[in-house]
């Protein structure tokens, strides 16, 4: 794999290659630019209209669908509902997401890197607007060239506000995730939003101007590290974009006495790549990709739209240029023109094998989530207290945790201590064997309590005893092991 | 050895100029950027050093153009605290000891301050979380010797126990010991006999003669005719099985207190310093801790 941005020390060059910016020329034809506008209308669309839907929660919660309430500890996605202790969940959807990144790697090669990923997509976005105001790559390349005047001036800072404002709106788009965005949008415009959310706006809307606006290929090619372990993640089956260069070559322009021969004389000769550069100038990255596979190459596939193009006008087969797997390519320039399919392979059921258990493990914990749990702190000054009567009393902290929106109601009894009863502050009563204890829909209940046994409850310097947790509404029960502490004997 | 500096045919690059033993040395100047940014921290610096306190002098410091001082800063921040506690401390100052415990708010307030309040003055003789130790009563058991009510808890911390404070909680326990009044035999059997109240006695015969002496050497005047202990006068419940002056002999500890009594002292907390708001919170806080009537 050669790598044609980073020349190496040792090819006698200067291991410092000043960076060459990329003029990539707008080619609207073609189906996979097509997919590009496709994958940039549903994933910008997600990212704006994303925060403006609606869930009903019923009065009290939030009716945004999408929302991370980080004050409130809680993420909601449509109908379901996690709090912090259940944070696995992001974690599942994270190997899900890897998995999957693998998975189509394996399959497809970069087309993350190519149509999804942000710094693709707004790269293209920020592109597309430049091209708006300065013109097709070749005006382009003049004007940077061109001393500065009025043309220049209104053309350059066109380009700028609209940059400026896409990317207020991309900082906008992110935090709208983490508020309610009607009363965000309001509070920002009144400039009452608190700092945080001008200050995440500020990061997340700085780094989309100078990454999408200025640095976007570096991003790729130094920035990136998907891009230094691609590697591992093809093998010869990976459909990747690739030059037929048995085909292709020897290269050379149609000129002179060329012209106007049909096609099958006049390239009976030579190669089919007539060096029109085509698709080097729509290359985002700026990279030749008859130079073979290579790093830089993010594998958008536009020089493939840009080959067809041009075969077609010449009157040469489509796919000089192509997304093809090295070895399918390695058996046409041998003569076989039958092409395998890259699902023949085992990796690429493990993956999905893996895909699918995790998600159904994740389906199954959701589908089963507990409703309510509890945690229990004994209290430590004092560990106990003797009280009259012999007996001895030990303090405990209760939480429960509530997870449906309606009031919760819940019976605690002792499992495991003789003679011993409860009382809890702030619930009437005093020794009791069981004590009924109601929790707001969605919170923490915090209750204080005591139990009391008489010190021959207790064989030697502490005693197990167990908590044992109803749900009356669900008729559920959580059990909790904790100890009972009493005096040295 | 310095020589002209030349152009290596090499690498293209020149030399400093400097050489040893025929070896010459490149000149690789640092990044443009690295040493623009190298040259403004050092500018930055300058300014920080006029802006605030920076040089030592022989008789203090710079004190910088900004005034600026990290007590300043802190006592700041004193105040920013005391202005956010302001709100529940007014309240705190009107409400009464009962509005308090049922004002949910209020009372969180006053059991985190008196938490901090009773670990600093408090906690020394009745120990973290108010569980006492030998002489100091256990302040978290149901077992109260001047009362465990709300009211009660705030006299007992404002005017302390036989202190000098007129309003001082006052009692004695006379001493009947040194043959004058009880003989040993007669302790013994005494201390039986109140062992026996928290079941606790192993010599029924010596607790039935202790009784009489217990009926008719006043006992019962203060501690009841089942020692149940009288909190108007401090006078301890001896049926409780909580016990003051805990030993592992606790049928000598009882006789030496019949013998010789210690009187517990502790002070005026109003005498020393806290105010009517900080009793509040010590109360409602020492109330919590389990024994609150």
């Amino acid at each position: 794999m050669s790598v044609q941005n980073t020349p190496s020390p040792t090819d006698g060059g200067s291991p410092y290659a000043a960076t060459k910016k990329a003029y990539p020329r707008f080619l609207n034809a073609g189906a996979f630019r097509r997919l590009k506008w496709l994958a940039l209308i549903v994933s910008l669309g997600f990212y704006w209209i994303g925060p403006w839907l609606r869930w009903d929660r019923g009065p009290g919660a939030p009716g945004q669908a999408i929302l991370v309430d980080l004050p409130g500890r809680r993420a909601y996605c449509f109908g379901i509902e996690i709090w912090p202790q259940e944070v696995y969940y992001l974690t599942g959807i994270l190997i899900i997401a890897a998995l999957l990144l693998f998975f189509i790697s394996a399959l497809l090669g970069r087309v993350w890197c190519g149509f999804a990923c942000w710094q693709t997509v707004f790269t293209d976005l920020f592109v597309w607007i430049e091209r708006l105001f300065e013109g097709e790559r070749a005006q382009r390349i003049l004007l940077d060239k061109a001393p500065w005047s009025a043309n220049k001036l209104w053309r350059k800072a066109g380009k700028q506000i609209c940059w400026i404002l896409i990317s207020i709106l991309a900082g906008f788009g992110f935090i709208g995730f983490f508020d309610d965005v009607h009363l965000l949008l309001r509070d920002l415009l009144t400039g009452e939003a608190g700092v945080s959310a001008y200050a995440a706006m500020a990061v997340i809307g700085g780094c989309c101007y100078l990454l999408a606006g200025f640095a976007r290929e570096d991003v790729c090619i130094y920035m990136c590290p998907y891009s230094r372990f691609q590697s591992a993640m093809f093998d010869e089956h990976s459909m990747i974009v690739s030059y037929e260069s048995w085909r292709g070559e020897p290269r050379g322009p149609v000129r002179g006495a060329g012209r106007g021969r049909p096609a099958e004389q006049l390239f009976a000769e030579r190669g089919h790549c007539i060096d029109c550069r085509m698709c080097v100038q729509v290359c985002p990255t700026g990279i030749d990709i008859r130079d073979g596979s290579q790093l830089a190459c993010i594998g958008c596939a536009l020089c493939v739209d840009a080959c067809n193009s041009m075969m077609d006008r010449v009157g040469l087969p489509r796919g000089l240029v192509s997304y093809d797997s090295s070895f399918n390519q390695q058996a046409r320039a041998a003569g076989d023109m039958s092409s395998s399919s890259p699902m023949a392979r085992p990796r690429v059921y493990i993956y999905l094998a893996i895909i699918g258990l995790v998600a159904i493990l994740m389906a199954y914990s959701l589908m089963t989530r507990k409703t309510f749990d509890v945690n229990i702190l004994h209290e430590r000054a004092p560990m106990y207290v003797e009280v009259s009567g012999g007996r001895v009393r030990n303090g405990y902290t209760f939480k429960i945790l509530n997870m449906v929106r309606g009031p919760g109601h819940f019976r605690l009894t002792v499992e495991g201590l003789n003679k011993a009863t409860m009382s809890v502050i702030g619930v009437d009563g005093d020794q009791m064997e069981t004590v009924d204890l109601p929790v707001d829909g969605d919170s923490v209940g915090t209750f204080r309590m005591f139990v009391t046994a008489p010190n021959a409850s207790l064989s030697g310097k502490k005693a197990d005893l167990t908590f044992a947790l109803t749900n009356l509404d669900t008729g559920k029960v959580v059990r909790r092991d904790n100890l009972f502490a009493g005096p040295e004997r | 050895m310095a020589t002209k500096a030349e152009k290596d045919s090499v690498s293209g690059q020149f030399t400093t100029g400097h050489e040893w033993d025929g070896i010459k040395e490149l000149n690789t100047p640092l990044p443009r950027w690295w040493v623009w940014i190298f040259f403004i921290t050092i500018a930055w610096a300058v300014v920080y050093c006029i802006l605030y306190p920076s040089w030592p002098g022989i008789n203090g410091y710079w004190a910088g153009t900004k005034g600026y001082h990290s007590r300043t800063e802190v006592a700041q921040e004193l105040e920013q605290a005391k202005a956010a506690k302001a709100v529940y401390l007014s309240k705190l100052k009107d409400a009464s000891l009962d509005d308090i415990v049922k004002d949910k708010d209020l009372l969180n307030f006053a059991l985190a301050g008196g938490r901090s309040v009773f670990n600093e003055n408090c906690a020394a003789c009745h120990g973290f979380g108010g569980v006492g130790a030998y002489g100091f009563p256990n302040l978290a058991d149901d077992v109260w010797l001047w009362g465990g009510s709300l009211d009660d808890v705030r006299t007992t911390i404002s005017f302390g126990i036989r202190n000098s404070n007129p309003n001082s909680r006052q009692s004695e326990m006379p001493a009947y010991g040194g043959g004058d009044v009880l003989n040993d035999a007669q302790l013994n059997d005494l201390a039986e006999y109140v062992l026996s109240l928290s079941k606790s006695s192993k010599d029924a015969v010596a607790a039935a003669r202790g009784q009489a002496i217990f009926a008719n050497n006043g006992c019962t005047t203060c501690h009841g005719e089942a020692g149940e202990g009288n909190q108007a006068v401090g006078a301890p419940a001896l049926s409780a099985g909580v016990w003051l002056y805990k030993e592992k002999d606790q049928k000598a500890a009882i006789i030496s207190q019949v013998k010789a009594p210690k009187q517990g002292v502790m002070p005026s907390w109003a005498d020393r310093g806290l105010d009517d708001a900080t009793i509040k919170e010590l109360t409602v806080y020492v109330h919590s801790l389990g024994g609150g009537k």
